[in-house]
């Protein structure tokens, strides 16, 4: 990645902040706004997960990194720390592939 | 309230450490895996930049990614104005810092004096922590010869997923996770790597066809006692408290990481 986008994309998160305090409140009013606004971590946190985890290559791919979500998964219903949460998916992923169970 | 702004910024440490050592394996230099850090400082933002890297993307559909995740700052700034009146001059370090924590912080209190006290004082927190943590995990990811044999990948999709999971006790937002989810897939085998991502958030636009009064009704108030500024605090500050533990340390706040 070049610095100039990440010079871009810095700023452009910094305007938003910005923005927030100096826009008058009635703007951001609208329901139809809050819900979006809402909506859009997840859809973009769904799309990456979903990319990370099915796709290589342009290929739809099952691999260890199925496993790895699944343990994700489970570990965050049992309110598991964060740090816990990655290295367990961590962890079951790199030991399937050096099992040789998955790629 | 010090105690409560040191025990999120240790739990943003172990965040810090995972982003660090994600975006040096995706490649990033540590210089902008720290740049990133400093300058953009979001932490969501910043992990999905490296996801959408790590899968190939190019530095647009990074940048176009992480941007959308830091629209909801703007929901914050709107409150954050009215709870801290800030001058003139603070308007460009407040700005800067502001995040899922400070702002959550803030929105706890009842006065503006000690919301000031709670936004500054977790803002620095957290971002001193986030940095050195940043700084830690990006030394030992450019240190790592093949990411994948350790379940770098995983842990990425993983730490996405901690992130996401306090919103998906709504049912809209459950329907929006799986129809991102498709659409983002069914793109990846046609489209260039990036663009996907970017394609799958304009399903958030669908929440505008579905039924609204149950949506809304099922979102949890977490709020403790009166809090003017909740009915403009859409979502991200409404959200439920996080379930991670990294989170139970937080007694105070609610709101997701950055």
């Amino acid at each position: 990645m070049s610095w100039t986008w990440i010079a871009v994309a810095a700023a452009a998160c910094f305007v938003l902040k910005l923005a927030g305090l100096l826009i008058p409140a009635r703007v951001l009013a609208a329901p139809a706004v809050a819900r979006v606004s809402e909506a859009i971590p997840v859809a973009l946190l769904a799309a990456l997960i979903a990319t990370q985890t099915f796709v290589s290559d342009h290929r739809l791919v099952v691999d260890a990194r199925l496993a790895g979500l699944v343990v994700a998964a489970v570990l965050l219903r049992l309110r598991a720390p964060f740090l816990v949460v990655v290295l367990g998916a961590a962890a079951v992923a790199a030991l399937l592939r050096w099992l040789n169970l998955a790629s | 309230m010090l105690r409560a702004a040191g025990g999120i910024a240790l739990a943003v440490g172990a965040y810090g450490l995972s982003y660090g050592a994600l975006a040096t394996a995706a490649g990033l230099s540590v210089w902008q895996a720290q740049a990133l850090s400093l300058l953009m400082y979001g932490g969501s933002s910043q992990l999905a930049l490296v996801g959408v890297l790590a899968s190939g993307g190019t530095g647009a559909a990074a940048g176009t990614t992480a941007a959308l995740l830091g629209v909801r700052n703007l929901f914050y700034g709107v409150s954050m104005a009215r709870m801290l009146r800030p001058r003139r001059r603070e308007l460009v370090p407040m700005a800067h810092l502001m995040s899922d924590e400070s702002a959550a912080m803030a929105a706890g209190r009842r006065t503006p004096a000690t919301a000031r006290y709670a936004y500054w004082a977790t803002g620095l927190a957290v971002f001193l922590c986030w940095n050195a943590a940043t700084l830690i995990g990006a030394l030992v990811g450019s240190v790592l010869d093949d990411p994948a044999a350790l379940g770098l990948d995983a842990a990425s999709s993983a730490a996405f997923l901690a992130l996401v999971a306090p919103r998906l006790r709504e049912r809209g937002n459950q329907a929006v996770f799986l129809a991102a989810g498709l659409v983002a897939v069914g793109c990846s085998v046609v489209a260039g790597s990036g663009l996907p991502v970017v394609l799958a958030g304009l399903t958030a636009l669908g929440v505008l066809f579905l039924p609204t009064g149950r949506a809304r009704a099922a979102a949890p108030e977490p709020s403790r006692g009166p809090d003017p500024v909740h009915p403009v605090l859409p979502g991200p500050a409404g959200s439920p408290p996080e379930r991670t533990g990294q989170r139970s340390v937080r007694t105070e706040k609610r709101g997701e990481h950055r």
